[in-house]
């Protein structure tokens, strides 16, 4: 490691000013400071942290926390294509045979995504930062990941990469880049998908692959098997027959990421561990949405189906747990005031279910409520703030 | 035959001092009739023509009105001309007239008219008041062609109706993108239209 340190260092004499590749020293920088902690500090006078970690290192640990969404989320994507095209019936059958090829075809299925949203995001970032003469921000590496993990499986990959480009330069390049923007960068990206080309984000067939992957192993859809996703299901007609603990397991057709409860469950731990993400926003999403279904199971119409359906039904179907987990806590888009943690998440929570259940068109709405809350975020902050000004405004008088 | 002034007049409100991207007026019909591009061409012109007529009738009558009531009796003058272009228009191009809808009767309280007759036409002489009118309701149809270009091009794969986009194109798997067609992703398009004349123009001023 140290030769290789070395290495890069003398290799990163060219880019130093007056070097041959000086117009490229924010692409080098990007590298360095991704590959080690910086040796630089602030100067040790006044208030500064002096410390060489820098905002990378905390991304890192967000890509770290949703590795095991991704890896079971590949799975998912290959069991649901086995079961899709008659190759298995239940997952009792699974050998070990049958386990490598449905992680294989899950790996080959979503590693074009994941391409494509880190060449074209990472790309605009390279060019806007060439640009204005900045660093290249660190943002993109986990919008980057968050991205695959959260459109259906069979969306077109051109479509991806036009809503990356759009989400990258509207949602974040105009505001100013990484740490400026309102809105969250993965989830604009989504929902241009979902309002530009809703075909391939809503319905029975986006959330599993039937045909072929690179040509490989394609098959046809067996009678019987069912596509649809249970929210889908609940909101076209109301009989749904998949059990708790498969939607728990995460062995259900959806986004590829959104699943599996225990990955995200595994995820959520080193997110709070590390504190890189608040436990208030999250306990308070999941404590809105329970709230919210449960008001809605005593006082909702009897005929509508989403509404009878069990609270701990909703938190861990589509994409509630994930959006609660990895998109309602990002740093930069939520509330940042502690009571404001609260007010945020819970209203998201409470959105999300309200969206799911009075409207038929949107059979989701995490996302819904999560872009929503985005926008009211710095509201929420600027009533607590004022809040306690004027409780202390008071107090002072008194 | 124009002097520089007129020519100023006439021709600033297209680029350095356009209404919709520089003074940021008349955006929220810029937004609702430009889904298409024929009803937008056919918005784009009637204001066009209502502007500077406006301004010619308001321009010769501009010593009588009593300064009190001038804005009432803009308001009866540009409704006049309103009224009388969505007769017509009524009368000879319905379809357009229909998908046009309330926004043609709207044209009324676009703030272009209002703003140019409060602030050229009542103290300027009629020709140059005529030529101001023509300049800014030309800007403001060239911004609308141009948003409206872009959204029936890549939403709907036509323009003017004629499918452009041909059909090989959606075989191989291209689709219509359904967030041109609302009214948001117009409101992004003037943006960057605003984003690329001021870029341009700070350019130029270097």
């Amino acid at each position: 490691m140290e030769k290789f340190y070395q290495i890069w260092k003398k290799f990163g004499k060219n880019f130093e000013e007056g070097g041959k590749l000086s117009k490229l020293s924010s692409f080098y920088d990007a590298f360095d400071t991704f590959l080690f902690t910086p040796q630089t500090t602030a100067k040790r006078n006044g208030t500064h942290i002096h410390d060489g970690r820098d905002s990378k290192r905390t991304m890192i640990i967000v890509v770290l926390a949703l590795v095991p969404a991704m890896l079971f989320g590949m799975f998912n994507v290959g069991y649901q294509h086995l079961l899709a095209t008659g190759q298995l019936a239940t997952i009792s059958e699974m050998s070990s045979c049958l386990f490598w090829k449905a992680f294989g075809f899950g790996f080959l299925a979503v590693l074009p995504y994941i391409l494509v949203s880190y060449i074209v995001g990472l790309g605009i970032e390279f060019i806007v930062a060439q640009i204005k003469h900045e660093e290249v921000a660190e943002g993109y590496l986990v919008t980057g990941f968050i991205i695959p993990l959260i459109v259906p499986i069979n969306t077109p990959l051109w479509q991806v990469a036009i809503a990356v480009a759009f989400a990258v330069i509207f949602a974040k390049e105009v505001f100013g880049g990484t740490g400026y923007n309102i809105f969250n960068v993965a989830l604009i990206t989504r929902a241009f998908l979902f309002f530009a080309y809703p075909s391939h984000m809503t319905g029975d067939e986006p959330f599993v692959r039937v045909g072929s992957t690179w040509g490989w192993d394609g098959g046809q859809l067996v009678d019987g098997v069912t596509t649809a996703t249970p929210l889908t299901q609940i909101s076209t007609g109301g009989e749904f027959h998949v059990r708790f603990w498969d939607m728990v397991n995460g062995l259900i057709p959806g986004s590829v990421g959104e699943t599996c409860i225990w990955a995200i469950a595994l995820g959520a731990i080193l997110l709070l561990a590390t504190g890189v993400a608040s436990w208030k926003t999250m306990t308070a999403v999941f404590a809105g949405g329970a709230i919210t279904a449960i008001l809605f199971n005593a006082f909702g119409a009897a005929d509508n189906a989403a509404a009878q359906y069990p609270w701990y039904w909703h938190l861990v179907s589509g994409g509630f747990a994930f959006g609660a987990v990895f998109m309602a806590t990002d740093p930069v888009t939520s509330a940042r005031t502690e009571c404001g943690k609260w007010i945020y998440g819970f209203l998201i929570g409470f959105i999300a279910i309200v969206v799911r259940v009075l409207n038929p068109g949107y059979p989701e709405g995490m996302m819904l409520a999560i872009l929503l809350m985005n926008a009211f975020a710095p509201l929420i902050d600027w009533c607590v703030v004022q809040a306690n000004i004027n409780k202390r405004a008071k107090r002072a008088i008194k | 035959m124009l002097s520089q002034k007129t020519k100023e007049t006439l021709l600033g409100p297209l680029n350095v001092n356009n209404p919709v991207v520089v003074q940021i007026l008349g955006i929220c019909s810029a937004l609702a009739v430009t889904v298409q591009l024929k009803p937008a061409l056919v918005m784009g012109i009637a204001v066009t023509i209502i502007v500077a007529m406006a301004n010619v009738i308001v321009s010769l009558i501009r010593n009588t009105i009593p300064m009190r009531v001038r804005i009432i009796v803009q308001l009866v003058v540009v409704a006049a001309l309103v009224t009388l272009v969505s007769e017509i228009l009524k009368a000879f191009a319905y379809d357009v007239a229909m998908q046009l809808s309330v926004y043609l009767g709207l044209i009324i309280t676009n703030c272009i008219l209002m703003g140019r007759l409060e602030a050229f036409a009542m103290t300027n002489k009629p020709w140059d008041s005529f030529l101001d009118g023509l300049g800014n309701g030309l800007g403001y149809a060239l911004i609308l062609v141009i948003v409206a270009f872009v959204r029936e091009l890549f939403g709907a794969g036509q323009l003017l109706g004629f499918q452009v986009i041909p059909q090989s194109f959606y075989d191989f798997g291209y689709e219509n993108n359904g967030m041109m067609l609302m009214p948001a992703m117009a409101l992004i398009l003037v943006g960057c239209v605003i984003w690329a004349h001021r870029a341009y123009n700070d350019k130029e001023a270097k």
